[in-house]
This record gives C-alpha cells, structure tokens and sequence, in this order.
C-alpha cells in the first residue's frame, strides 16, 4: 500500500530540482557503459490491485516494451513518465487490453487483476474492461446526450435494471467527476458541446459509471488549459480514496502533484519504480535523474 | 480575312508575348540569377503580357462582329426602295431573310427584286469590309496590348497578383455557365411544360389515375382517348425505388459494416473493387439480367407457389435495380464508418463495449447523417433511373401496388414519349416535359431534405 501522505507529494511539487543537489545520487550507470534496463526501486507494493510480471509487447516485429515488472497499488495514483515513444500508452493498453483492438500487437508476460490473469482464456474481455476504465489523452465523448454518454457503461453491462437506478448512477457519477453543478440543467444536451475541460471529466465520470477498481489514464491533461487541468488533478487526487489510478503524463509537476507512486519509462523498459518523493528528490538512475531534471526527453 | 485566321494569328501573337515578356522581365533585373528581385516568378509577367495581348483583341474581335453584322444589315436594308420603311415588322423580317440568303449564296426562290438583290451584293461588300477592318484593328489592339504590358514590366510590377485576378475571373465564369446551363435546362422544361398544362389541366396531371398518351388519328379508333393522368406513373416509379432501397439499403449498410469494420486487411483489399463493379456495370447490361434472369426466375417460382407473376413485373425490375444501387449505399456508408474517429470506438471498447454494441450504438450512430444522405442519394438515382425500367418492368401504365404485376415508371414513359416521329407541340410529346419538370422537383426535394437531415445531425454531433 501506498502510504505516502499528501503533504509529502505537495512537498515533492514544491521541489524545484537543482541541478547540483541531485546529481550526486546519479551514479547508477556510468557514462558511455550500456544501459542498465534492469528496473530498480520498489517494483512490488503490498496487496496490489495489478501486477505485471515480463510483460512485453511486439508490434509485428518491433519491440515496444520489453519484460516489464510492476505492481498497481489500491487507492493510489501511479504516475507513468518517460520520453515520448518509450511504451508508456503500450503498457498503458495492456492494463485493460485494449491492445487487443491493435491487430499488429502481441502482448506476452503476466498481468493479473485481483490474482487473476487477465489474458487468461477464461477471462472476458468485456468484464475486465468493465473493471479496468480508461480515459484518453483527447476527450472522446460519444455523440450523445451527456445522460447517454453517462449510461452507456451501465446500460452494456446491466448495471441498471430500473430507470431510477439508471438516474441515480448517472447523477452520483457526474457528482464524483465534479461536473455536476455544471451539466444539470442540460443532461439531454450533447456531450460535444461542452468545453474540453468539461468533456475530458464527462470522460471520467463515463468511466466511472460502470464502477471500475482501476482508471488508466493517458495524457488526460495534455489538452486541456491550465485550469481545466488543474481540476481534473484535483478530480484524481479525490477518486483516489476509492480506485486505484494509473495515470501517463509528460508534466512532471503534475506526475508530482497527484502520484504516490512513479515509475520511469525508456525505450520501453522500466528503468526505475519509486515513491513519487523520492524519485523526484533523489532518483536513484541516472536516466530517472537526466529526465526528471529535464536534461533528457 | 476570316475572323478564325484573326482568332490564330492572335493566339500566336500572346504565345509570343508570352516569351517575350518573360525574357524582358528576367533582362529588367539583369538575368536569371537576380530573378529573386522581381515581385513575381518571370513566368508570371510572361502570363500578364500574353493575357494582355489576346484577351483585350479577342473580346473586341467579338463585340466588332456582332455590332457590326447588325449594323450592316440596317444600313443595306435602308437602301431599299421606299416600301420597306413603311412595311409591317413581319414583311421586314421576310425581306431581311430573303436579303440575307441570298448574300450567303442561297437560291433565289422565284422572281427576286433587283433592289433586294442589290442590297445582297452591297450586304456582302460590307461584310467583307468590316471583317478586314475588324481584323486589323484587333490585331492592333493585340499588338498595342501587348507592348504596353511589355513596357510596363518592372521589378515592382505585382504581375503574380494579376494573373490571380484572372485566373479567379476565368473560374467564376466556368461556375456561372454550369450554374446558367441548369437554369436553362430547368427553364426549357418548365417551359414546354406550361405548354402541356395549358392543353391538359395540372390537375388532372397530377391527380388523375388513368394514363393512355395514344391520341386518336383516325375519328373511329377505338381506346385512344389520350388520357394524361400521371398517378400510375408516380406509384409505378415509387413502387420500384422501393423494393430498390429495400434491397439496397439492408444488402449495401451491412456490407459496409462487415467491410469497414470486420473484414481482414486481404479480404477488404479484395471484396471492395468487388463491391465497387457492380456500379461500373452498364445499366443495360442490369436490363438483360433482369429480363433475361430474374423476371423468368421470379415466374418460375411464382408457378411453383401457384401465384401469377407476368413476364414483366415491378418485382424484378426493383429487385436489380437494388442491386445495382448497392455500391453506392456500401461505399458512401463505407466512407462515412471510417471516417467516426477511432477515439470514440476506443471510448466505447473502453467501457467493456462488445464489437457490435460498440458499432450498433456508437460508430452508426455518429455515421448515420452521412449514411442518411447517401441513402437519399440512392432513392433519386433510384427515380431517375431508366434502362432497367424499360427493360425489365414494362410499358403498362397500371395503377397497383402489386409487386408480381408489370408497371412502368416516369423516365420509361418520358422515353416512349418521346421515341418516334410525333409534332412538338401535340399533348403527348409535351407530357413528357410535364413528366421531367415533375422528375426534377421530387429529386430537387428529396436532395433538400438530404442536405437537411446531415446538417441537422452535423450540428447536434459537431
Ligand atoms: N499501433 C501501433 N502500431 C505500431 N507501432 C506502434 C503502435 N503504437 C505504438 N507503436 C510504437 O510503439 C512504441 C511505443 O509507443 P507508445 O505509444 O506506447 O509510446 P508513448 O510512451 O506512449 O509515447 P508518447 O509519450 O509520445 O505518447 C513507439 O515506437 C511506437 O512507434
Ligand atoms: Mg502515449
């Protein structure tokens, strides 16, 4: 379990990253030596809800990841960072096996959810998307009403056997997702009118309607406006308390914002798995430390 | 000299202009490799002096011929003795004519006025002379055009942005006579079809249910009453585009779905210039099938099942008119599925969505303005189609909505109209304009609502 309090990733936000101060810690590959793609720090955590055993993934014949070992902690965000290309979104589609929708992707390794293999042949895909949500980087409302966009997910799945049960789910799903207040006036409005900002957590409040023990994000941020952002960032730290959050971004204050948990992508290998404090403050690989200073990526 | 020779001797003359005042345009700024300091490409100043040289000489070439042709002949016509002044306009217009057939070398028809021919002679004196004078001065203007622009060609000269002005020109008048042609068209229609509504009432046009064009030629025939009720036509014509689209909407959407959507790359590669033949098929060769093929089919089986299906029947003729509709239903709604952006299957696939709950409530949904139209599209070209019809269906105007029965439609009855020797302006060959201008407006009417229908979804799902 990811203890991490919340004031010690503010604290980690708060750290502006002197060059100097951390260098020191770099001195896990020496310069011009291969690179190391053994995966260092806290690859396991207790009771995790996912865990991921060699997972790796072929496009055709290019290598996109390769043997990747991690561990989804509950109510907790884990950010994924890494240079554009690395395989974060790859890893990313195998939590939820949207992988499958690729016809040139082969996906080997384990991933489990709950101690169940996910690619196992018993599994039922649609269930396991059902318990593994997933937002994407450019919000993607379906062009329905936003009450539609809502009970979509419990319509498919059953969740609702009652009209007011379907009501019920979609109000407490725009509630969690914050956008509420905003949208209801306008349920029977389409979900595309709406701002980005707020068609990016109409996204979430989608995911989260079909009641879902994981959310993956990819990029949720990257377009939307600072402030759209910004709430969106607080949207996570609240469904934190009752879903575990895989979340990949390319703004490292934001992986320090909202994560407990980070790991570092390269060339599709995890390098490095850590609290999110200390891969900030004191990354222990030199590639962590060049990216997270910017030097690199 | 004959104004095509004027025509070439221009042309050649602005092919000239054309190289020359390129050269000129690369000598201003001192050769070819200072060209960077001129404000257009030479090319450019090369297009500007051309344009100069020939459009100025041509447009004048033309006003000088028809001003010309109208003023020669006012002035060979006063001539004349006294009596043409005070002639009536119908025996001015009779001598006019007879003035200027003989000037173009026709035959005298019996006994020909010696001032009428003298007016001749002096007519073709005349015309000589105003083509040579016209001639020359567009050459000059030609040439005059020429060397100014040529002179003009300087460093400064914005040559580019003149020859973009033209060029927007030279489009808006292709669009406008495109756009003219139609107006034409529909006002030529519309026309004759006033005549035939003068001689047979709109209303019983329009409502009436019997429909027999054949007029009696002889007093005693029998069953030629010349009755113009089009009802039969417009059930005849609906009744197959429906079976049509009823074939063709089911058979063309779910190819596209399985194509779009569910075929393999190879498959795909292979099903779809298939698929896409089928439209390269003449329609006449469709007609053979249906005749050929599925009207003696459909009899077959009528037989077996002890229903009375005739030879021709508004079945057959629907069924392949379906099929030949089909590639344009699949590849329109072909297009309009790939085109839903891959995000909302991802958003769908996300949520735990099946393969076909994800196309059922996702992708057709965001696809369906796109299919709406394509469908409409479909239905007019059903309307206005014609060989299979006169193939396959028949000539009988009945009214029933009996499918195993032979009807016929608007287009096949516009063609037998029209086919054979008949005056302009007897009421059968006039109703065959009523039945075009009729032709227009449904199509007219159902593109509106097409467009309509896509903009309305384009706007809620935009
Ligand atoms: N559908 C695909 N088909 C083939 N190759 C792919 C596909 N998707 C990704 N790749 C390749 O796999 C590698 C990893 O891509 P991935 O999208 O996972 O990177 P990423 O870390 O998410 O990058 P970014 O930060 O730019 O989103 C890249 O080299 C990419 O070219
Ligand atoms: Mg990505």
């Amino acid at each position: 379990m990811a203890s991490d309090t919340r004031d010690v990733v503010v604290d980690a936000a708060k750290f502006a990253v002197p060059r100097a101060t951390v260098s020191a810690a770099g001195d896990q590959s020496a310069p011009g030596a291969a690179i190391d793609t053994q995966t260092i720090g806290q690859v396991t955590v207790q009771d995790p809800v996912m865990t991921a055993r060699q997972v790796s993934v072929h496009y055709g014949a290019k290598k996109a990841i390769a043997d990747v070992n991690i561990d989804i902690g509950r109510n907790s965000v884990i950010a994924f960072i890494g240079p554009s290309g690395c395989g974060k979104s790859t890893f990313l589609r195998c939590l939820n096996r949207m992988n499958d929708t690729i016809a040139a992707a082969r996906v080997s390794g384990t991933i489990t959810l709950d101690g169940k293999d996910i690619y196992d042949r018993s599994e039922d895909v649609v269930q396991l998307r059902a318990r593994v949500g997933m937002v994407f980087q450019h919000p993607n409302p379906f062009p329905k009403s936003i009450f539609e966009n809502i009970a979509y997910g419990p319509r498919i799945h059953g969740l609702a056997p009652t009209r007011a049960d379907l009501d019920e789910i979609v109000q407490t799903s725009l509630r969690k997702a914050g956008l509420w207040d905003e949208v209801k006036d306008r349920l029977d409005q389409p979900g595309t009118g709406l701002s980005g900002g707020q068609q990016q957590r109409l996204c979430i409040a989608r995911a989260i309607a079909v009641d879902p023990e994981v959310i993956l994000m990819d990029e949720p941020c990257s377009a939307l406006d600072p402030v759209a952002t910004a709430r969106v960032e607080d949207l996570i730290d609240e469904l934190r308390q009752n879903y575990a959050i895989v979340i990949v971004t390319h703004n490292m204050q934001q992986a320090a914002r909202v994560s407990q948990r980070t790991a570092y992508f390269h060339l599709g290998n995890v390098i490095e798995v850590g609290s999110t404090n200390q891969m900030f403050t004191n990354p222990r690989h030199k590639l962590t430390e060049d990216y997270i200073t910017g030097r690199f990526g | 000299m004959q104004n095509l020779s004027v025509i070439i001797a221009i042309l050649g003359l602005s092919a000239m202009s054309y190289w020359l005042g390129r050269r000129r345009s690369i000598a201003v700024v001192g050769g070819l490799r200072s060209a960077a300091q001129l404000h257009s490409l030479p090319g450019y100043y090369g297009v500007l002096t051309g344009l100069w040289c020939a459009v100025p000489a041509l447009l004048l070439l033309a006003v000088w011929h028809v001003v010309g042709q109208h003023h020669i002949l006012d002035v060979v016509m006063s001539h004349l003795s006294g009596d043409y002044l005070t002639a009536s306009a119908g025996q001015r217009r009779l001598l006019m004519d007879e003035v200027l057939r003989l000037a173009h070398g026709g035959a005298a028809l019996g006994d020909v006025r010696p001032d009428v021919r003298a007016a001749a002679q002096e007519w073709i004196r005349l015309d000589a002379l105003s083509r040579t004078a016209g001639g020359l001065v567009a050459l000059s203007v030609s040439l005059i055009g020429a060397s100014v622009a040529w002179s003009r060609i300087s460093p400064t000269l914005r040559a580019r942005n003149g020859v973009e002005w033209v060029v927007k020109l030279a489009l808006v008048l292709c669009s406008l006579i495109a756009i003219l042609t139609t107006v034409g068209i529909i006002l030529s229609v519309l026309y004759e079809a006033l005549r035939f509504f003068h001689l047979v009432p709109i209303f019983k046009f329009l409502l009436g249910t019997s429909w027999s064009p054949q007029l009696a030629t002889r007093a005693d025939q029998v069953g030629s009453s010349g009755a113009f009720g089009a009802v039969p036509l417009f059930a005849g014509t609906a009744l197959i585009a429906l079976i049509a689209m009823l074939v063709a909407v089911p058979i063309g959407l779910l190819s596209a779905i399985y194509l779009s959507e569910y075929a393999d790359r190879r498959v795909r590669t292979v099903a779809k210039p298939l698929l896409e033949l089928l439209a390269g098929i003449p329609t006449v060769v469709y007609g053979f099938f249906a005749v050929l093929t599925v009207g003696p089919l459909l009899r077959g089986v009528g037989q077996a099942l002890g229903v009375a299906v005739s030879a021709e029947s508004a079945l057959a003729a629907g069924l392949v008119m379906g099929i030949m509709i089909v590639p344009f239903v699949s590849s329109l709604a072909d297009d309009m599925l790939t085109a839903v952006p891959l995000g909302l299957r991802n958003g769908a696939y996300a949520l735990g969505a099946t393969k076909s709950e994800t196309i059922r409530r996702v992708v057709l949904p965001a696809a369906l303005p796109g299919i709406v139209g394509g469908v409409l599209l479909a239905v007019s070209r059903a309307i206005g189609e014609t060989m299979i019809v006169v193939m396959a269906a028949g000539l009988t105007a009945k009214l029933t909505a009996n499918p195993l029965e032979a009807v016929t439609t608007v287009t096949v009855q516009i063609v037998s109209l029209l086919v054979g020797d008949s005056e302009f302006d007897s009421p059968k060959t006039l109703s065959a304009f009523a039945l075009g201008l009729v032709l227009f407006f449904a199509t007219l009417v159902l593109n509106i609502i097409a467009l309509r229908i896509v903009r309305r979804y384009s706007e809620q799902y935009k």
